[in-house]
């Protein structure tokens, strides 16, 4: 794609005392190839399918361009393309990999076994329908099926934020005290095909931001001869299963760290490293939902506060770790909250969504707890519309009146009949 | 159907006035890096004056079918608030401008992710505009388009249609000149300075702006009031299902052979399209063993005519026909209907030649034949085969 500005030769990590900050028109999916150039990732692999493929296409080309230097590797499927990142990592080397719905679900013995492994691979997960029907649109769920496997999971809203998190990514995942694989959602044709503006940073301040990637005493190396994943058993398993639970637990302070030095040497990332909020401060109800769908609900929340209406948005930007602490602390500031999952989660309590259920778990303890309703929408990728902002807006106004009971909590959204 | 309005009133009310919305109608993938061009340029241009802006493709266009007709976009806005309102979206439901490069597109477009063939001024608001890539002039042009519901601008960029491909862009400067009428038709947000400017860094190549000049100067304009246009193209109409009345399973009915699916038709993709002579047809079957739609239909003769609604104009017929100018393929603008022409040839040979001859360019009778057999004696056997046999020298 086109630069805007001048058109600086960069080949990976060496840096260049006069490059300057460019800015590009790009879509997600060609933000998140500029992160892979930033991060001097050693190996990629790829296996096309729509959206995701769109950064195989952008890595390719800056390859191609003579700008990147990757070890590209096509696999013959993405069970193997997951596997050739996992072992690359286990040997030292940076890794990137991704794939979208029911591509993503067809590696998922591999994504299962690099968390267990403690692999810190970052992998973007280009959200699309799960097949059948064979639909390209945009739902959370392939993504949401890494949730309890050790896998950090968060979601982008735009091209910028896409880079930024990929950064953010290789940071968390490699650092000593989570050392877990990360996974972006980027919301399938919004985000992954959507060219948008984008501030593409140095690699100077790249490099003081990412660390070289060191595994230690880890790496599968002749000089250092250890045995990974033997046979354990029993014996073994419950110690192993703790530490990835340690480390998970550790993930909230070390994001916050790194959000905060992401902000100084970037100006970029909101105040909070787990949430972005809309208009709250004095807000009566909140929605909250993840990626994209904050785009048609920020225009519906400007036009409700034209009527006089106190209400905001909250974005969940991590959904692993979960921010628990973060969300009762905002939540309960609230008289309702209206929860959009872009997802489903079939005979489920309440018949609810997945982020429907953790919002109300989180909120299970709280010592003031807001009414929570749930909406099912936007899935396949159907655009939020206004008057589905709207008809929502209502519901969750009811609930903060004490209209809706408890058997009537949650509603799909813009369905026909 | 009904969604679709109800989203347009929705949106109506919406249309900001911090930005402006342009798409670009192409055929897909001969047209896309040409579509994606345009539409990346606007933003760029936009740029230079600090205004902000989003470019995008319709994802339900991809994959991409050569030749059916597909959409870019490109929103331009103040700032990135007024932007908020454009994203998240596949297609905006009301645009400000419809760019069209090539010109049989406006006869309507049906993409394959569309529900029947929709005038190519839908989604464009009272006052907009449609700028058309045309050799024709704008009266011509507007002949095939669907007459028009609320009154637009419609501006004809001269030039034919560009075939800028998937891979290798063929610069013949269409983008250029489309920029430049762009610049000349909402000066308020491309200007042509920025658009010059853009095109200095994108090419060392000094005819470059100046082709953007002339797309500015060379741009015929013409108001099109209500009422203008042709009511001769096919409304079609699909209502979808809801939730209670589908059957469970993701099961769609399908057709009995020898049927054809009334939603199916995919004219829209055609910028050709093939006319047959049935006189010196030797009725070898070919185009109806090789045609990718099954197009052909055999007649009571056992002639093949095309079923127009079908055939996507690919020209593989005509490729595969043995006899010479026996199926030519013709200028789509030609035409203004998707009627049968067997019944016309059955029942009037000398007008229906007439027609082929001026649709196709090339004699109907390339032998004399039917000369010869209108002098000789009565009984002689006039053997259309012979006429055929032949013709391939
Ligand atoms: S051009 Fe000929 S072969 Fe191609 S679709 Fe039409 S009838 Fe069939
Ligand atoms: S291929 Fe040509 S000659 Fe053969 S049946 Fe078709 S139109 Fe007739």
């Amino acid at each position: 794609m086109t630069t805007i500005t001048s058109d600086i030769p960069r080949h990976g990590a060496p840096e260049n005392a006069n490059e300057v900050e460019t800015e590009q028109l790009a879509t997600g999916c060609e933000a998140i190839a500029e992160a892979i150039r930033l991060a001097d990732v050693d190996v990629m692999a790829a296996y096309p399918i729509r959206p995701y493929d769109g950064v195989m296409q952008a890595a390719a080309k800056l390859i191609a361009n003579g700008k990147m230097d990757v070890e590209y590797i096509v696999a013959d499927g993405e069970h193997s393309q997951f596997e050739i990142v996992k072992h690359a990592c286990a040997v030292g080397s940076r890794v990137f990999v991704g794939s979208s719905g029911v591509g993503w679900f067809y590696a998922f013995e591999a994504i299962a076994v690099t968390a267990g492994l403690r692999l810190p691979v970052v992998a973007i997960c280009g959200n699309r329908a799960l097949d059948d029907p064979g639909a390209f649109g945009c739902e959370h769920n392939d993504a949401l099926a890494v949730r309890d496997l050790g896998w950090l999971l968060c979601w982008a809203e735009t091209a910028q934020e896409s880079l930024d998190f990929a950064l953010t990514a290789w940071k968390v995942g490699e650092d000593k005290r989570v050392s877990l694989p990360v996974a972006i959602g980027l919301d399938g044709a919004f985000l992954t095909h959507s060219q948008q503006i984008v501030m593409i940073p140095t690699q100077a301040a790249v490099n003081s931001f990412l660390p070289k990637f060191d595994l230690g005493d880890r790496l599968l190396h002749p000089d250092n001869p250890i045995t990974i994943a033997p046979q354990v058993d029993q014996d073994w398993l419950m110690e192993i299963r703790m530490q990835n639970d340690q480390a998970m637990r550790n993930a909230l302070g070390v994001i916050t760290e790194a959000h905060t030095e992401f902000k100084r040497l970037f100006g970029r990332g909101g105040d909070n490293p787990f949430l972005d909020e809309f208009m709250t401060d004095d807000a009566e109800i909140v929605f909250l939902g993840q990626g994209t769908l904050s785009l048609p609900m920020k225009v519906a929340i400007r036009r409700l506060r034209k009527q006089g209406h106190k209400v905001g948005l909250v974005r969940l930007k991590w959904f692993r770790p979960f921010p628990t602490a973060d969300i009762v602390r905002s939540l309960s500031r609230f008289k309702a909250v209206g929860v959009i999952d872009r997802d489903y989660s079939f005979g489920s309590p309440y018949y609810g969504g997945v982020l429907y259920n953790e919002i109300r778990s989180a909120l299970y303890s709280a010592p003031k707890r807001p009414v929570v309703v749930g909406f099912i929408a936007a899935l396949g990728g159907r655009e939020i519309e206004q008057p589905m902002a709207m008809e929502m807006f209502e519901k969750t106004m009811a609930a903060a009146s004490g209209e809706l009971t408890s058997g009537d909590v949650c509603h799909w959204i813009g369905v026909r009949k | 159907m009904k969604d679709l309005v109800e989203k347009k009133a929705a949106n109506e009310v919406e249309t900001e006035e911090g930005s402006i919305t342009i798409e670009i109608v192409y055929r897909g993938i001969f047209q896309k890096t040409l579509a994606q061009r345009i539409a990346r340029s606007i933003v760029l241009a936009a740029r230079k004056r600090g205004h902000t802006g989003t470019a995008f493709g319709r994802y339900g266009d991809s994959p991409e079918r050569n030749g059916v007709p597909a959409k870019y976009f490109a929103v331009v806005a103040i700032n990135e608030l007024e932007l908020e309102s454009s994203m998240a979206k596949y297609e905006p439901a009301v645009v400000d401008v419809s760019i069209v490069v090539d010109d049989t597109l406006v006869k309507g477009v049906e993409s394959w992710a569309w529900y029947g063939r929709q005038p190519i001024w839908k989604p464009v608001r009272s006052d907009g505009f449609v700028v058309v890539t045309s050799e024709k002039t704008p009266d011509e042009v507007l002949a095939q388009t669907d007459a028009a519901e609320r009154p637009y601008t419609l501006a004809v960029v001269p030039g034919l249609a560009s075939f800028a491909g998937l891979w290798v862009f063929k610069d013949d400067h269409t983008d250029y000149r489309v920029l430049g009428a762009l610049a000349r038709l909402v000066p308020d947000w491309v200007r042509l300075e920025d658009v010059q400017a853009l095109i200095r860094e994108q090419t060392k190549e000094g005819s470059a702006a100046d082709s953007a000049q002339h797309g500015f100067d060379a741009t015929v304009v013409r108001a099109v009031a209500p009422g203008e246009g042709t009511s001769g193209h096919e409304v079609l109409q699909f209502d979808k299902p809801g939730w209670t009345t589908m059957r469970p399973g993701i099961i769609v009915d399908a057709r009995k052979p020898g049927e054809r699916n009334p939603y199916y038709k995919k004219y829209g993709a055609r910028t050709l399209r093939p006319v047959v002579n049935f006189d010196t047809c030797i009725k070898c079957t070919m185009c109806w063993l090789d045609c990718p739609d099954e197009c052909f239909e055999v007649t009571a003769e056992g002639h093949y005519e095309v079923v127009y609604e079908a055939c996507i104009g690919c020209g593989i017929c005509a490729a595969v026909c043995p006899v010479k100018d026996c199926i030519v393929m013709v200028d789509e603008m030609k035409f203004t209907d998707n009627k049968d022409t067997w019944a016309l040839w059955k029942s009037d040979h000398d007008a229906y030649n007439r027609w082929f001859e001026e649709m196709a360019g090339v004699p109907a009778d390339p032998k004399g034949v039917a000369a010869r057999a209108a002098d000789a004696p009565v009984g002689t056997p006039t053997v259309s085969h012979d006429a055929a046999s032949g013709g391939d020298d």
